[in-house]
C-alpha cells in the first residue's frame, strides 16, 4: 500500500526530563528526592553560588588579561556541581574544556585552574590523590579516557566509577559513540554526562542530529539512557547517584543528558547575540538553577539572601587569593618543558637545550 | 636458546612480560580468543585469562583511548592496531593523547603504552595494510618509534618497549614475520631503545636502513663486495630517538652514505637522518648523502609493488652514484 514501509525498529517514545523541583522551587516529585541532610543541601547551594561568582570574576579577569582561555559556565551549575557532588572522591572525573568546576570541586586547587587558563604547565599537575584528568580540548577524547579508566576499575575489581562530560555538539563525534559502545560491550562502571545547552558554539541542537534526544543515543550502545532537567540540581544528583550505584554494582554504564543553558557566550571570543534571541535568553533565565534551588532551600528555612551575599564575598576573596597565587607561580622554562617530554630525556632533546 | 621466527619472538616477549608484571594487559581486534590475525598473541589468553588478554570491539580510536585510560589507572597496555593503515582512526589517541600525557600533566600522569602494528610491503596485501607511516610517528613529540628487523631484536626491543614508561609505536614488518628463524634466548633480555647496530662492517660507504630494508641492503652489500666495494650496513632499530652517534661514527670511517627506506622519498626517516648528518658530520663527507626510496606516490597496487619497493639493484645504483660523485 502506498505510504507503508516494511517493519522497522523505531524508538520514538517521548522523553520527559527527570525533574524534582518546579521552576518555583516546589517539590513536584518527592519520590525521587535524593537523601541529603540539611548540611549537604546547604553545601550544594554554597558550591553553586561560589561557582557562579567565580565565573563572574573569571570573565572580568579574562577581560583584564589576567586569565587566558576560559569557557563560561553560568547557568550550568546544576549539571556541574550536582553531578560531581553525587560521586565520591574515589571516583574519576574526565572533563571537557568547560568542566573546570567539576574538577575543582573534586580537589584541583583553584589557582591551578587559573594556571591552566593562563597556559602554564603547573595547571595540569593534578595533586596526588585527586582523581581527575586535565580539561580535554579534543571533543570526545575524554569519553574514551573515562572508558579506559572504567575498564581499569573493572579489571581491578574496584567499586569506583568514571564520569566524563561533553556537550550536545560532542555527541556527534565518533569517539562519543565508540566510548558508549565499549561501555556497553564490557559493561563498564562509567557515566557519560552530556550537558545539552542547546548550542555547539553557534550551531543549534537541531543541526547536530535528527535524534529526538541525546539520551536516546544510549540505545545504540546498549546502555541506560536518562534525560534530566539540568537546571534542577536535585534531579541531577538523583540521576547521577543512581547511575553510580548501578555502575558500582556491576550494572554497567549510563548516558545522562542534562538539559541546561549557558547564560554567557561559548567562549570569551564568541558573540552569542548573533545566534540567540533575547527572548530565549530571558526564558532560560527564569530557569536559573541557583534561583530555583535557592527558593526551595528558603522554603525550608535553610538559606537566605544574606547567605548568598556571604558566599559571594567568600568566593571573591578566594578568587583574588588564587589568581595572585597563579600570577606568582614560577615562570616555565624551555629546559623544563624539554625535561617533561619523556621519563629520560633523549640525547637529541638534551642537545636542543643549548639553543635556549 | 630456541629457534624462533619474528612472530614467535614477539609472542614470547609478550608472554615473558605478562608473566613478570601483572599490570601488563594486551588487547585489540581478534587478539584474544583466536590469538591475532598473525597469531602474535596465540595462546596468551588461555594462559593468562580474559582479564589480561582480551578482544575489543572494532574501533581503533577506542582501542587507543582504552590504552590511555588503563595507563592512567596503573596498567601497562600493549594495544594492537590490526594493520598500519588503520592507525588513522586512532591518531588522536595515540599521537595526541598518549604522546602528550606526561607533558600536559607536568609528569603527574604518563602513558606506558606499546602500540603494536604490522606494516610493510612485499606480501601483496590489500590496500592500506602495508604503508610505511613511521615518519608520522617520528614527527610526534612524546612518542618513541621502533622498527625491528629480526627475531632477536624484536623480542628484546618489545620487552624494552613494554617496560618503558612512555608510549612506543612498535612497527612489525609483515614480510619479516615468518621470513627466517634466529637464535632467540628464552626468558627475559632487553635490547636498548635508541641504539642502532652495525650489522655489516665496511670501509667505503655506509648504508643506513631499518626494517625489511636492512635485509635488502645486506643483499646489495653482497653485490657491491663482488666489485670490491666494502659497504657498512647500519640497522637503526629505533627511529625515535635516533642513534646519530653510530651513524656519525660510521661516516667518519666511510665518508659516504645513503639511506634506504620503503617509505616514499619525502616520508619516512631519511630526510631527518640526512639533516642530522649535515649538522654533525659534514666535514667527513666526500659526497652528498642520497636516499634510496620509492617515489612519492600512494602505496602501490599489489601487482606493481615489487617494482616500487627498493631492490638490491637500486641500492647498488644509488651507492655507485655516491661513490662516483
Amino acid at each position: 500500500m502506498p505510504g507503508q514501509t516494511l517493519p522497522h525498529v523505531v524508538h520514538s517514545e517521548d522523553v520527559t526530563p527527570l525533574r524534582i523541583l518546579s521552576p518555583e522551587g516546589e517539590v513536584i516529585n518527592a519520590d525521587l528526592m535524593p537523601d541529603l541532610t540539611d548540611e549537604q543541601l546547604k553545601e550544594v547551594m554554597y558550591r553553586m553560588v561560589f561557582t557562579r561568582t567565580w565565573d563572574d570574576r573569571a570573565v572580568n579577569l579574562g577581560r583584564q588579561g589576567r586569565l587566558g582561555f576560559y569557557a563560561p559556565v553560568s547557568g550550568q551549575e546544576g549539571t556541574m556541581v550536582g553531578s560531581e557532588y553525587a560521586l565520591t572522591k574515589d571516583d574519576f572525573v574526565c572533563p571537557g574544556y568547560r568542566d573546570m568546576p567539576q574538577i575543582v570541586w573534586h580537589g584541583l586547587p583553584l589557582y591551578q585552574a587559573f594556571l591552566y587558563s593562563r597556559g602554564h604547565q603547573h595547571g595540569g599537575q593534578i595533586p596526588e590523590g585527586v582523581n581527575v584528568l586535565m580539561p580535554q580540548i579534543i571533543i570526545g577524547a575524554q569519553i574514551l579516557h573515562a572508558t579506559g579508566i572504567a575498564m581499569g576499575f573493572k579489571l581491578k575489581g574496584e567499586k569506583r566509577v568514571a564520569i566524563t562530560y561533553t556537550g550536545d555538539g560532542g555527541s556527534s563525534e565518533g569517539d562519543f559513540y565508540e566510548g558508549l559502545n565499549y561501555a556497553g560491550a564490557f559493561k563498564l562502571p562509567a557515566i557519560y554526562f552530556v550537558q545539552n545547552n542547546g548550542y555547539a558554539i553557534t550551531t543549534p541542537y537541531a543541526k547536530q542530529t535528527g535524534a529526538q534526544s541525546i539520551a536516546h543515543k544510549a540505545l545504540a550502545a546498549g546502555i541506560r539512557g536518562v534525560q534530566v532537567d539540568g537546571m534542577d540540581v536535585l534531579a541531577v544528583i538523583a540521576a547521577v547517584r543512581e547511575a553510580a550505584e548501578i555502575a558500582r554494582n556491576g550494572g554497567g554504564a549510563t548516558l545522562i543528558e542534562g538539559l541546561t543553558y549557558r547564560f554567557r557566550p561559548h567562549s570569551m571570543s564568541d558573540d552569542a547575540t548573533k545566534y540567540r534571541t533575547k527572548d530565549e535568553e530571558a526564558e532560560w533565565g527564569l530557569k536559573d538553577p541557583i534561583i530555583r534551588f535557592g527558593k526551595y532551600l528558603e522554603s525550608k528555612g535553610l538559606w537566605s539572601e544574606e547567605d548568598t551575599a556571604r558566599v559571594r564575598e567568600e568566593a571573591k576573596a578566594a578568587v583574588n587569593e588564587h589568581i595572585k597565587k597563579a600570577e606568582q607561580t614560577e615562570k616555565m622554562t624551555i629546559h623544563g618543558l624539554i625535561d617533561s617530554m619523556y621519563e629520560n630525556t633523549p640525547q637529541h632533546l638534551e642537545e636542543q637545550k643549548a639553543d635556549f | 636458546m630456541a629457534q624462533m621466527n619474528m612472530i614467535e619472538a614477539i609472542k614470547d616477549a609478550m608472554r615473558v612480560e605478562l608473566k613478570r608484571d601483572p599490570s601488563v594487559v594486551i588487547f585489540g581486534e581478534d587478539v584474544g580468543h583466536v590469538g591475532g590475525v598473525f597469531r602474535a598473541t596465540e595462546g596468551l589468553q588461555a594462559e593468562f585469562g580474559e582479564n589480561r588478554v582480551f578482544d575489543t570491539p572494532l574501533a581503533e580510536s577506542a582501542i587507543g583511548g582504552m590504552a590511555v585510560g588503563l595507563g592512567i589507572q596503573g596498567f601497562r597496555p600493549v594495544a594492537e592496531i590490526q594493520f598500519v593503515g588503520f592507525i588513522f582512526e586512532a591518531l588522536d589517541q595515540m599521537f595526541v593523547q598518549a604522546a602528550r600525557m606526561r607533558y600536559r600533566s607536568g609528569g603527574r600522569y604518563n602513558a606506558p603504552i606499546v602500540f603494536r602494528t604490522p606494516f610493510g610491503g612485499g606480501v601483496k596485501a590489500a590496500e592500506l595494510h602495508t604503508d610505511a607511516l613511521e615518519g608520522l610517528a617520528m614527527q610526534t613529540p612524546g612518542l618513541k618509534v621502533i622498527v625491528p628487523s629480526n627475531p632477536y631484536d624484536a623480542k628484546g626491543l618489545l620487552i624494552s618497549a613494554i617496560r618503558d614508561n612512555d608510549p612506543v609505536f612498535f612497527m612489525e614488518h609483515l614480510n619479516l614475520y615468518r621470513a627466517f628463524r634466529d637464535e632467540v634466548p628464552e626468558g627475559e633480555y632487553t635490547v636498548p631503545i635508541g641504539k642502532a647496530k652495525v650489522v655489516r662492517e665496511g670501509t667505503d660507504v655506509t648504508i643506513i636502513a631499518y626494517g625489511l630494508m636492512v635485509h635488502t641492503a645486506l643483499k646489495a652489500a653482497d653485490e657491491l663486495e663482488k666489485n670490491g666495494v666494502k659497504a657498512e650496513v647500519i640497522d637503526l632499530r629505533t627511529l625515535m630517538p635516533l642513534d646519530i652517534d653510530t651513524i656519525v661514527a660510521s661516516i667518519q670511517k666511510t665518508n659516504r652514505a645513503i639511506v634506504v627506506q620503503e617509505a616514499q622519498k619525502s616520508a619516512g626517516a631519511a630526510a631527518e637522518i640526512i639533516a642530522q648528518i649535515n649538522e654533525k658530520a659534514i666535514l667527513h663527507l666526500e659526497a652528498p648523502v642520497l636516499r634510496c626510496a620509492p617515489p612519492d606516490t600512494v602505496y602501490p597496487f599489489a601487482q606493481i609493488e615489487d617494482q616500487w619497493l627498493p631492490t638490491p639493484a637500486r641500492i647498488v645504483k644509488k651507492v655507485n652514484e655516491v661513490l662516483q660523485f
